[in-house]
């Protein structure tokens, strides 16, 4: 059972497959402490894209020999499903998800006071539950709300999205099959008060003019969740809050 | 100079606080003299002073602190207690035994055992090494009946009130003991269940409305209220 490829990715009014304008993100849905039994959690739907996220710590390091005596250690695990993708994954992790462990550890590990608990660790857990492109931006912007969520000390949340060049067109937020038929994918993760990148991959040949304005293109993609972010994690407290005031 | 939010309003980690002449306070950093906020709290200024009163937190140790833990390890020379701190805690036996410890006299799990909660103080502790407990002090130990109620640790300072106000009248109103430990548990003992009930409802109420005003009031009148729809014996009745 393979996806079929559309003939065309973008109709002639800039219209891509999904119906989006070449500029818009798809609809995203944010839930922050949504788990019970982890210190932290939140959950995405971008799409058709779900993910959920879970944090445990800063807690004491197993095994001990592992623990830094300066600051926290960040310890990650991006994980996809076996029913996440069309044909079953192997749960065993897999060299693709070793690296987005990997990324997505650095693209976060800049946002925390990690200097502030030495010796402790901080366990960070990303389920993709169903994936359409884009999982290591959306993995990103979950995981650190769920930190936020955790009550550990941040300099800012991190937020991410990718762009890219689909059939000669440059465009937001790409999905599976836009990725799979397209030319070009860069995720990019941002702290957006600090204007600072930590995440920046390329994954196909743009030019230098092209790649300046899906920068520029992922940068906008990133302000716009990221208020979508911050409304996701106040909402959370504020339901709590109205409750009481009544 | 501005502030950028007024008192007791929603901020999320990241969200810009002040510039220039303010100091950064609890929850906050300061970069390039712009004060951010580093937890999802509530905005707070105490004159140039600036922090944020978090919603959620974790329990960091602090010398003095009297905290409730769990003991997980009998170890050679004393216990290993969780504190749910990042750290665990240490108890070291010839802190109980008041005289020196012999390993082959002394019998560890006998004094406390692995599950057993106690009551404790902090009495040493820096970020180098684990935090060191004592129960050398009168009203410490193990604990052998009550309830135990666990809320988020920032809630505590509310749970006790301004100068001890809202403890007491929950000791007053409920007539449980009530110990506190600042990392986020309490130990509710009353004459009978209903009276600890009464007393865990209560703290359930103030830590859900820990942001409001006036919630003293509002607490005892609860517990009156409850206390008459119980049947028991209420001074307005």
């Amino acid at each position: 059972m393979l996806q079929k490829m559309p003939k065309k990715l973008i109709d002639e009014n800039g219209i891509r497959v999904d119906g989006r304008r070449l500029d818009e993100l798809r609809p995203v849905k944010i839930e922050v402490g949504v788990l019970e039994n982890a210190d932290g959690s939140a959950y995405i739907e971008q799409g058709k894209g779900k993910i959920l996220a879970a944090v445990y710590g800063p807690k004491e390091v197993h095994p001990k020999h592992l623990a830094l005596p300066d600051r926290a250690l960040l310890r990650c695990r991006y994980h996809m499903a076996p029913f996440s993708v069309e044909q079953r994954k192997s749960p065993a992790p897999s060299r693709r998800e070793m690296e987005l462990s990997k990324v997505v550890r650095e693209a976060l590990e800049p946002s925390i006071f990690v200097e502030y608990y030495p010796r402790t660790s901080i366990d960070l857990f990303i389920e993709v539950l169903q994936a359409d492109g884009g999982t290591r931006c959306a993995g990103i912007i979950v995981a650190s709300l769920a930190l936020a969520d955790a009550g550990i000390p941040m300099r800012d949340l991190v937020t991410a999205c990718a762009a890219g060049k689909v059939e000669g067109r440059l465009v937001l937020d790409l999905t599976d099959i836009e990725d799979k038929g397209g030319e070009a994918d860069v995720p990019l993760a941002l702290l957006p008060n600090l204007n600072a990148v930590t995440l920046l991959q390329m994954d196909g040949m743009l030019t230098i003019d092209e790649f300046e304005h899906v920068v520029n293109l992922a940068f906008d993609g990133c302000k716009r969740l990221y208020q979508l972010q911050k409304e996701a994690l106040k909402a959370k407290y504020v339901v709590a809050k109205e409750v009481v005031e009544e | 100079m501005p502030a950028f939010y007024e008192r007791r309003q929603l901020v999320t980690p990241g969200d810009l606080l002040a510039e220039d002449d303010y100091v950064d306070g609890e929850n906050t950093y300061k970069e390039d003299s712009k004060i951010y906020a580093t937890r999802i709290g509530l905005v707070d200024f105490e004159n140039r002073k600036i922090h944020v009163v978090a919603l959620k937190a974790f329990y960091i140790p602090c010398v003095g602190d009297m905290v409730i833990g769990k003991v997980v390890e009998v170890g050679i020379g004393g216990w290993i207690v969780n504190i749910k701190a990042p750290y665990v805690a240490v108890l070291r036996a010839s802190d109980v035994l008041d005289r020196p410890f012999k390993p082959q006299k002394n019998d560890l799990p006998s004094i406390f055992d692995v599950g057993d909660l106690i009551i404790a103080k902090i009495v040493a502790y820096d970020r180098t090494r684990d935090p060191l407990l004592s129960v050398q002090e009168p009203g410490l130990g193990k604990i052998t009946r009550g309830q135990i109620i666990e809320i988020t640790p920032t809630k505590i300072p509310r749970v006790i009130g301004r100068k001890g106000s809202m403890i007491s009248m929950l000791k007053h109103e409920t007539g449980c003991q009530i110990s506190i430990g600042q990392n986020g548990l309490i130990l509710v003992n009353g004459r009978t269940i209903e009276d600890e009930r009464l007393a865990v409802m209560a703290i359930h109420k103030i830590e859900q409305e820990a942001h409001t005003s006036g919630l003293t009031d509002r607490v005892t009148e609860m517990i009156r209220k409850e206390k008459g729809g119980v049947g028991h014996a209420s001074k307005d009745a």
